[in-house]
Formats: C-alpha cells, structure tokens, sequence
C-alpha cells in the first residue's frame, strides 16, 4: 500500500491524438489529474469532451493507429503505464485496474455464461483452478446483490435484465481485488430507479472494500450524490477541478456555471425559461491555441483569443482553467 | 391561462396495444405482450401533457398508438374531434397534416440520401398541392423558425450536429400546421448542453402556433420544466397523473413517489432528503404481469388487497388521478393514513 496522501494513479500532461484522413483530431490535450487511495474521482463533461478517451489512453486500449499517445506519464505503483510493455500491462488490466463500461449488454460475450466471464479474470490473473474461480465467482454474485447467485453462474446475460447485467459487470470488474476502478458511464444506460440501486451498491461497495474509483458521467445529478472530488472535461481539456462541494458552490469556470444553470431540477425552483449554452463543442481539429469555451463563453474577453489558459490554483483545492481566475499579478507578468 | 372551460383536443379512452407472441414450431399465437393496457386520458388543447416512465413501461408505444402508427387493440382515440380509434389507414391519411411526430433519434429518422430541403418538403409533396416555388418558400419559413440557417437547405443531414439534426426533425413535423404533436424522447440523444435550445425552441414554437404537446421522456426534471401536466407510466398502465406542481411537490401513488426520490439531484442546498426510496427488483413483464396492481411486485407499501385486485384510476381531487389502493373508498381508513402521511412530508420540506 502507498503512504497515505500519495496517489495511487498519477497522470500527467497526457496528450492522444487520433489521425484520421480529415487530420488530426486532439482529443485529450494536456490532462493531468491524480487519484488518492480510497477516493472517488467524478470526471464530467459531455460527448467528445474527451473523459473516455483519457480512460481508455491510460490502459492502452486505444487502436494504434489511429490513436497515438504524443506524450504524457501515467504512474501507477511508481511504474509509468505507457512505457510499460504490453504483457505487463496486460497483467494490469483487470487485475489491478478494473474497469467498467457503459453498455452492460454490449460488453458481456453473448455466448459465455456470466459464470466463465467472472471467472475469466480470476483464472488469467489470481491463477485459481476451475473450482476456486467458481465459488469466488459465486461470492462475486452474491457481492453485488444478485440473488440465488450459485444457481445463475451457468445463465447466459441475455437472461438478466439490464441492471442485473450491470451488476455482472461491477463482479468482473471487482474480481481481481483491484486497487483502481475505472467506470464509464456505468448507469447511463439504466433507468432512474435501477441507477439509484446501482449508485446504492457502489457506495456500499466502497465502503467495504476501499478502493479508488474513477467514475466518468455526464450526469451532474449522480457526480453530487458520490464524488469526492470533481473533474470537469471540455474540449479535450480540465477546465475546472474541486471537491465537490466546493464545485457545486462555488463554480469558477464559465462552462461549469452554464452547466449547472442548463439542467432543471426536480426538486429547486422551477425556471420560466432554460439558460441555453449557445453554439456546438469544438471540432478539436488543431492544437488549441485559444480558450476552447471561447466561442460559447458570456464572459470571454480579450486574452481569450490570445492563449489557452492554464490551470489557475483559486485555494480550497479548487483549480479552473480560465483567464477570469487568474491571480492578478500573473496577468501582469 | 385557460380563461374559457378547458377543451380536449385528444381524448384517449381505454387504449390498447398488445402485440403477439409467436412460439414454437407452427409459430402458434401463445400469448400477448400487453404494451399499453387500458390507459385512458385528455390532452387540453395549447398544453404539454408530460408522459413518463421507465424504459419497456409502454410511453413509446402510447404515443405512437395515439397517432395511429399501430392498428391499436382496442379503445378510442378522438382528436380534434374525429375519432381515429377505428378509421382504416385510408380514410385516416387526410387527417394526418392535423398530427405529427417528433422521433427520438435524428440521425436514425432523416433519409441520409436526402438533402434538408427534400426532407422538410416531403411533407408537402405528399399532402398539398404547392408549386414549387412555393414549397421552397415554405421551406425557407420553416428552417428561419426553428433556428435553422437557409444557406444549409441543399446539404445533407451527415453535416449538421446532434441538436441541428432535431431541428430539422422539428421542421418537417411543422410543415403541415399540425395542432398536435407527439414528441417521442427529442432530447433524450442530445448533449445536456444542447438539449435546454431544443426544449426552448419547442416552447417558442408551441407559442407561436399554439401547438399541443404530447411530450414523452424519461427525463422527470425536464419534463416537470416542459409539461402542464404530468402522466406515469408503469407496465403498461397510467398509473397517477396530474398537474406539473402538485405532482412533483406531493407524489401520491408509491411508484412516483420512489421515481422522483431516485433522480439525483445536482444542487447540494436541495439534496438533503432523510430517506431515499429505492426500490428492489425489476419491472416484471408485459407479456405475463402480476395479478392485481402492476407495481405489486415491487411496493415499499404493498397491501393484502395489492395482490387481488387491480386498483381502478379514480379522480382523487379535481384533476389529480391516481390508480392505487392506498386511495380507494373500499380501504378507507389505509388511503386517510396515507393522505395524513403525504401532508407530513410535506410540512417536513
């Protein structure tokens, strides 16, 4: 186990890039954010913001080409992901990174019995025989809540519904004891009262075993109810990072202001009319030169246009990449 | 709003829709999947009547049934005062410039091989008898009104985004002047950031032709911005409806109640609710629901009499409908506890 206070996963001015025959796409530029033992780290931003690339850059899932990774360090026990070699990493994923995708239905294996696909991980990596896997796997089943558990190892995913299926997925994920478990979006594809039985399982889970997550949403609503600290992606780029109560507070980024006002609420004051963040995302088609909220931005003024602002460190543990933060004597510099 | 005694526009009367299920070697007709299942409702003329409910609950197939997109199993659907229920799809196609739908995913309804302006006059080739010159203009009205730039008429839709593919979605359904637009899911594909422009514009456009609504989501916190009032849906059933305030701020039936309690809530100063309501299992279904109440199954508050016998929709106060036990007259002194309950609740807030 790391000291307290050191980060269990470091990263470090991460850059992917995607060639395509239109050119380049600049998807991840520059990420950087760290990840304490226990914690849980919420990563928000809408599609193409570039949180699931950053994820998948990190695990080396991306296809290369199309995908290359410009530079960046990711440091995970003292060793930097992305000058390890594949077998190494390989050994990693799964094992010690967990992960969880969106979509239970599309990546649960169709032909596999939930059973061979929770014991998957636990024979690649923990090394159990047959019978070990199976009654861990078992464990595993009853772990996340599904019940007659032994009895469903040999049950294909069609046959559970959509949040049992995702259920299955926390089990994979969790098999291997890992240290980091990274979400995607894991109840974007559920209903609100499923969500709520997930979100309710993962706190529980958390509690239990203590490992640190990464949950990426889009959803502003389930970042509230159970993050620790908050990144906020926009083009590609962290524009604002706090604890989350000093994000929903507190917002120092345009883009995260406008966000919070874009979303009615079912319980708050009800608006007469929806504040409208005007205009689309960013193409990403060249290295940002410029804030990136520029285009849609109230309040952009004049060194907007000049450079790309850098994390500005406003206290509290807060950080916003926006000019309106910069401390006075920087901008004088 | 509504000075002069309020008119339906669409009265629906005991809708159903049940599809077949076909099994075994001979394909033998061996039961029903009851998708919609006696669901009975009016839609006020110039208002949005919000339709939600969990995926499978049967809102989709409501919304398209009411448009008669499905030779629909039994029950009545009257708009604008002609009965559509029964009509063959012949005699209904005159009617159709009155309704129209919005579709959940843009980029799954608009023709890929057709240009903007062929999609928007698509309409109007089929029901009016314009020239074309004419038609163009009414195009060009159509894409000014949805905010939508006249210069892009001859493209396709593979160059517009995610929210400009809705608008054109928008101004094709426009085209014909309907007074009643289904709106299935239009926001539920789009980025939070861009579905507050797409329901704006639908609020401006219902202004200014006085359109109605049927507005159909999974999205409660959008749909109690949007909706006038407000119809649940569980397997297949209504199961409270009622308008927009009263309905979020007092839940009645135990199935609104845990569905408002699950929707995360971003403003911490809002989210300091004692008890969350999660419900266990999942929703049973269609093909073979429980015996009695449909939320049987799944009730924090379930009865003896939940298991027996289906709970009739009753108007519990003017304009507030609800299907549940806890409410009916036979268990009197179960609905005055619940009633009581629902009042402490809210003194609680």
């Amino acid at each position: 186990m790391p000291e307290k206070g050191s980060p269990v996963l470091d990263v470090r001015n991460l850059k992917t890039v995607f060639k395509t025959r239109g050119g380049e796409v600049h998807a991840v530029n520059d990420v950087s954010f760290s990840l304490a033992p226990g914690e849980l780290l919420g990563v928000v931003g809408e599609s193409g913001s570039g949180k699931s690339v950053t994820m998948m850059s990190l695990l080396g899932l991306l296809p290369m080409p199309p995908a290359e990774i410009r530079h960046g360090e990711v440091l995970f026990d003292g060793k930097d992901l992305l000058k390890t070699d594949a077998e190494t990493l390989r050994a990693i994923r799964g094992g010690k990174i967990g992960f969880i995708f969106q979509d239970p239905m599309t990546s649960l294996n169709p032909v596999f019995t939930v059973g061979f696909q929770i014991m998957e991980p636990l024979r690649e990596h923990m090394g159990m025989d047959r019978r070990q896997a199976r009654a861990r796997a078992a464990e595993l089943l009853d772990l996340v809540g599904i019940p007659g558990a032994a009895g469903r190892l040999d049950d294909y995913p069609h046959q559970f519904s959509g949040g049992m299926r995702q259920r299955v997925m926390i089990a994979i994920a969790l098999a291997c004891d890992p240290r980091v478990l990274i979400a995607d979006e894991p109840t974007t594809a559920l209903d609100v009262t499923i969500q709520a039985q997930i979100i309710e399982l993962m706190k529980e889970l958390l509690a239990k075993l203590g490992m640190a997550v990464i949950w990426i949403t889009h959803d502003l609503g389930v970042i509230a109810g159970i993050a620790d600290r908050v990144v906020v992606m926009y083009g590609g780029q962290v524009v604002e990072h706090a604890p989350v109560k000093e994000l929903f507070r507190n917002p120092r980024h345009p883009y995260t202001q406008a966000l919070l006002r874009t979303v009615p609420s079912v319980r708050g004051e009800r608006v007469h009319r929806l504040t409208v963040i005007e205009g689309q995302p960013p193409l990403l088609g060249q290295q940002p030169t410029s804030c990136p909220f520029r285009d849609r931005c109230a309040q952009a003024f004049e060194p907007c246009a000049r450079a790309n602002p850098a994390r500005f460190d406003v206290g509290a543990g807060h950080d916003v990449a926006c000019f309106l933060a910069q401390p006075a004597e920087a901008a004088h510099a | 709003m509504r000075d002069l005694a309020p008119r339906p526009l669409v009265q629906v009367r005991d809708l159903k829709m049940h599809f077949p299920i076909y099994s075994g070697l001979l394909r033998r007709h061996s039961g029903n999947v009851k998708a919609v299942d006696g669901v009975s409702f009016d839609i006020i003329e110039g208002e949005t009547l919000g339709l939600v409910g969990e995926s499978g609950c049967g809102k989709s197939t409501c919304g398209r049934a009411i448009l008669r997109l499905y030779d629909i199993t039994g029950g009545s659907i009257t708009i604008d005062g002609a009965e559509i229920g029964t009509l063959s799809q012949h005699s209904l196609r005159p009617l159709r410039p009155r309704m129209q739908m919005v579709f959940q995913d843009p980029q799954a309804s608009l023709n890929p091989r057709m240009t903007v302006q062929s999609i928007i006059q698509e309409p109007l080739d089929e029901h009016t008898t314009m020239s074309t010159a004419e038609k163009r203009e009414k195009v060009f009205e159509l894409m000014d009104a949805v905010g939508l730039n006249r210069r892009f008429a001859s493209r396709y839709p593979h160059a517009f985004s995610g929210g400009q593919r809705q608008r054109i979605g928008i101004a094709r359904a426009l085209a014909l002047n309907p007074r009643f637009i289904v709106c299935d899911e239009p926001i539920a594909a789009l980025d939070v950031s861009i579905q507050a422009q797409v329901v704006n514009l639908l609020e401006d456009l219902q202004e200014q032709f006085g359109l109605t609504y049927l507005f159909i989501s999974h999205d409660l916190s959008m749909v109690r911005h949007i909706a006038t009032r407000v119809a649940v849906m569980y397997l297949g059933k209504v199961v409270e409806l009622a308008p927009r305030e009263p309905i979020y701020a007092e839940p009645l039936h135990p199935y609104t109640q845990a569905l408002l309690s699950a929707v995360p809530e971003p403003d911490p100063s809002l989210d300091a609710r004692d008890e969350r309501i999660i419900l266990q299992g999942d929703v049973p279904s269609p093909a073979n629901p429980p015996k009695g109440c449909n939320f049987c199954t799944r009730c924090p508050k379930v009865m003896e009499i939940c298991k027996q016998t289906e709970p009739d929709f009753i108007e519990l106060m003017p304009g507030r409908f609800v299907a549940c036990h806890l409410y009916t007259k036979t268990n009197e002194t179960a609905g005055a506890t619940a009633a009581h309950e629902v009042k402490e609740h809210q003194q609680g807030e």
